[in-house]
């Protein structure tokens, strides 16, 4: 079949070698093998350069390509002398000095070489074209049968086909060999437990301004202003401050009582319209940072989910699925802010057993 | 010196050198198999030349950082030369991050270099991906030549994340949590599976090191491993060549590796690392001093991934609302679930195409002559239709950017992105398939009757006439010589069933084939020449009578 193909017809090859399309047919397919087709006229005439012809231009050629390899010395002598002549201090534009400097200097010493090599090959090398004969990527009939022989051989010499229980046996141990390696990365991580579905929320913890710490009074909650807020006692020396403060990040926004909507369980959980909401995402858990005064909007800069504030954060826009969970919230008898306990549902992303009891 | 002499001259040291290294290592029979290798010349094949100069330019400057770096997440009060930070309690790893920026001669620039070296990797593999796709290159007997080439591109992606994450800036924080909630949305393992990568709870004190080890050891190994078995693949299958005069799938037409391909290659290297510097030099890249260390509770707006990530959180963004149920007690995070599934699948149809459009022509023969896109429409067509599905995933990581530069609603900008992922790519489909048609039929226009002359020849009986230029046998071939494949019918098995699978092939080969333009034929450019030769003859009469 493969005789009929353009290619080979248009073929000016002597007899092909071995290994070449003679040698074995492949399957055309769908092809369609064109027995009118236009006549191969072979390579293109070479086209001769200026730096063939011209023993001015040659010259001129190689005073460039030895030019550029030395400003490429000269780039790097540059840097060199650089390093030592732009110095790191307190000042940090010496930082931009030393970084522009040093890399302008690294530049040339690069660029010089890389450009003078190619403009190397592409003036003073030869640049005709040569033309090879490419051999079918299967080895040849021999080849293969040698192969299979030796496969054969060494099939019969191990008895690895006849002795059935070795075969197995040894399937089977390959089979098993890697668990316990498996196993032991099983050490990674501990068991989550229930550590999603617990903060540093407690009934009574006091309300405090991140990242300062200091306690909120209800009084210092002004209608429309809001706070970002962890719990009081939460301390950055502390060994779990940060996943502590991944989950207990909280924002507290007081807004006009009238306008909140609260389900008849929810309805002692605000403060006097001031109202405190899990900052991390139900959606994959960034802190929902950004809230929009006029609309009560609360939007997450990561996906653009959108919660409406003062209806219970409802997801409003965006890919998230739950609102955001409501920390319960009093005052104490000094005046300052408290949970009335932890959050009541586990806080941020979602995940399997996040519902179950 | 001929090179079978075994002595060397005495006063040659470079003879002396290679006889040395030949008598231990055999060099010269590895030179004659090698040194005069033919490659072909085009441009589009520097693209894979880039992805690799820019990884060994990751290497080089990545060891440097090694030297400098601490992957510990400790907490310590800084105290370094950046004001605004001063006294700030941040990781080790960030406060190394910001020694390595102040503190280190030449530290920031490689940083730098580092940086604008993965994307520029990432970037170029990307291209070099989207040039063997258009041109055919991955067909037999390439197609786990293609295969290894995606594991790289998804091993480039993970070495850049885990590469991102490890300054443990604010930004990089915020990845990371993006990546445990998504964890976490997997049924049954999640909650585990982020367990034992953070060594617990989120952010944890363990993760820093841990993607240290995978961004340092597994995953540069691992490139080096596929990048040697890529280019070991293609030195036996030979790189392929455009199809042209005198070129064939039966030979390879070029320059010789030595001294051409060294000098142009070698020299391409320092131009690719030169261009990675010179961007180093003057524009910074993740400026992490300005972020401020990791952080749960801030996140500034606008924020973005580095490019090659965009594609993942734009699927994250474009999920509808409220796409979360229950299953009993349980729940089901389908706004995390439908993006996963979504990527993975786009990441396997890439991978397995060699393999569907094989099945299809049924063409079993090595191919080494490329085709120039509008020779395979509906190939081409169906990577437009992907580069667009991955665009506008890509554009969906920058909704909120797009609403504010814009002054858009970001709503609308959403909505607006969610239906384009469904209706873009059909009509980029169309579009490109439509492109690719009509120039195939211009070329075959152009082909018969030649090139249109500009010369306009009224005849003696009043018509006006264009004279057309016919080309010269090269112009010419270089129109002509493509494959051509037709559709086919379901046909019976030897058993005289028709199979499902046959059905399916069918209508897929005249998804493929059916409205095909055929090369020109030899016929009918003679007759269209000979055409052209009474034409002339008329004209000159004409002119002639004029007289």
């Amino acid at each position: 079949m493969s005789d009929n193909s353009k290619e080979v017809e248009t073929s000016k090859a002597a007899a092909p070698a071995a290994g070449s399309y003679s040698d074995h047919e492949y399957e055309l397919g769908l092809r369609v093998v064109n027995s009118d087709a236009i006549a191969d006229p072979g390579l293109e005439p070479h086209r001769v350069r200026m730096t063939d012809k011209s023993v001015k231009h040659e010259k001129a050629a190689v005073r460039q390509v030895a030019l550029l390899f030395t400003f490429s010395m000269l780039g790097s002598a540059f840097a060199l002398w650089a390093y030592f002549n732009f110095p790191l201090s307190e000042d940090l534009s010496s930082v931009r000095l030393n970084t522009m400097y040093l890399g302008i200097g690294m530049t040339l010493g690069l660029m010089g070489i890389g450009i003078g090599a190619v403009h190397w090959a592409k003036t003073l090398m030869p640049d005709n074209e040569v033309s090879e004969e490419r051999h079918l990527v299967r080895g040849s009939d021999d080849k293969r049968a040698a192969a299979v022989e030796i496969l054969a051989a060494a099939n019969q010499e191990s008895g690895f086909t006849r002795r059935k229980l070795i075969r197995r046996t040894l399937y089977g141990s390959l089979a098993l060999f890697p668990f316990p390696g498996i196993i032991l990365l099983a050490d990674l991580g501990p068991n989550p437990g229930d550590s999603l579905r617990h903060t540093f929320w407690k009934a009574g913890t006091r309300l405090a301004k991140d990242p300062t710490g200091i306690e909120i009074k209800a009084s210092d909650v002004t209608l429309g202003s809001v706070f970002q807020v962890i719990p009081a006692g939460l301390n950055p020396t502390q060994k779990d401050y940060l996943e502590e403060k991944a989950k207990a990040a909280v924002l507290l926004v007081r807004v006009d009582p009238s306008e909140l909507k609260e389900t008849d369980e929810r309805k002692g959980w605000s403060y006097q319209g001031i109202v405190a909401y899990s900052k991390i995402c139900t959606h994959v858990g960034c802190p929902v940072a950004l809230y929009e005064q006029h609309t009560h909007h609360l939007l997450c800069p990561c996906h653009q989910s959108t919660f409406d504030l003062i209806d219970g954060c409802k997801v409003i826009f965006g890919p998230a699925a739950r609102p955001l969970p409501q920390l319960p919230i009093t005052v104490d008898s000094e005046g300052y802010l408290v949970a009335q306990s932890d959050f009541l549902e586990p806080v941020g992303p979602s995940f399997w057993d996040r519902s179950v009891k | 010196m001929s090179t079978t002499q075994t002595k060397p001259q005495k006063n040659s040291f470079l003879a002396g050198t290679a006889n040395y290294v030949d008598e231990r290592v055999g060099a010269s029979g590895i030179l004659k198999e090698f040194g005069r290798k033919i490659f072909p010349d085009h441009w589009s094949f520097m693209l894979g030349e880039v992805a690799m100069y820019s990884f060994f330019v990751l290497l080089l400057s990545g060891t440097f950082l090694t030297f400098f770096y601490d992957p510990s997440m400790a907490i310590v009060k800084y105290d370094g030369v950046y004001a605004p930070l001063k006294e700030a309690m941040i990781s080790k790893a960030y406060e190394s991050s910001l020694f390595i920026t102040f503190e280190v001669r030449g530290g920031l620039l490689m940083r730098q270099v580092h940086h604008w070296s993965a994307l520029l990797f990432v970037a170029a593999a990307g291209l070099h991906m989207l040039r063997v796709f258009f041109t055919g290159a991955f067909r037999k007997p390439r197609e786990l030549n293609w295969v290894v080439g995606f594991v790289l591109f998804v091993l480039a992606m993970a070495g850049g994340f885990t590469g991102y994450s490890l300054p443990d800036d604010l930004l990089s924080g915020n990845g990371l949590r993006i990546i445990d909630g998504m964890i976490k949305g997997v049924p049954f393992i999640g909650t585990g599976i982020s367990s034992l990568l953070f060594g617990g709870e989120f952010p944890g004190h363990v993760v820093i090191g841990r993607l240290y080890a995978l961004h340092i050891m597994l995953i540069p190994a691992l490139i080096l491993v596929f990048l040697a078995v890529h280019l070991f693949m293609l030195i036996i299958h030979k790189h392929t060549h455009f199809s042209g005069p005198g070129r064939k799938d039966t030979n390879i037409v070029g320059y010789p590796l030595m001294p051409v391909y060294v000098a142009k290659a070698g020299g391409f290297f320092f131009i690719v690392f030169g261009v990675i510097m010179v961007i180093s030099t003057f524009f910074t890249i993740n400026p992490i001093w300005n972020y401020g260390g990791y952080d749960p509770s801030p996140v500034s707006a606008g924020t973005q991934p580095d490019w090659y990530i965009g594609w993942l959180d734009g699927a994250l963004r474009l999920a509808p609302t409220g796409m979360e149920f229950m299953i009993g007690e349980y729940t089901v995070s389908m706004n995390i679930l439908i993006p996963l599934t979504v990527s993975l699948l786009f990441l396997a149809l890439v991978a397995i195409y060699p393999f569907i459009e094989n099945w299809v022509t049924g063409d079993k023969r090595e191919h080494h002559m490329l085709d120039r896109p509008r020779n395979a429409p509906t190939r081409t067509a169906i990577g437009a239709a992907g580069v667009m599905f991955y665009a506008v995933l890509w554009a969906g990581a920058s909704t909120d950017l797009i609403a504010t530069h814009f002054k858009m609603n970001l709503n609308q900008v959403l909505v607006t992105m969610q239906i384009s992922l469904l209706v873009l790519p059909v009509v980029a489909f169309i579009v490109t398939k439509r492109i690719c048609l009509a120039l195939q039929r211009k070329d075959k226009e152009v082909a018969i009757h030649g090139r249109e002359s500009g010369r306009i020849v009224r005849l003696p009986h009043g018509e006006y006439i264009e004279v057309h230029e016919p080309l010269d046998e090269y112009e010419l071939y270089k129109l002509v010589d493509f494959k051509d494949y037709q559709p086919t019918l379901a046909r019976p098995n030897a058993e005289g069933k028709i199979t499902l699978g046959a059905r399916v092939r069918s209508s897929l080969s005249r998804f493929y084939f059916q409205d095909r333009i055929t090369p020109a034929t030899k016929t009918e450019i003679e007759q269209a020449r000979h055409h052209a030769h009474e034409l002339e003859a008329q004209v000159q009469k004409a002119i002639e009578s004029d007289k």
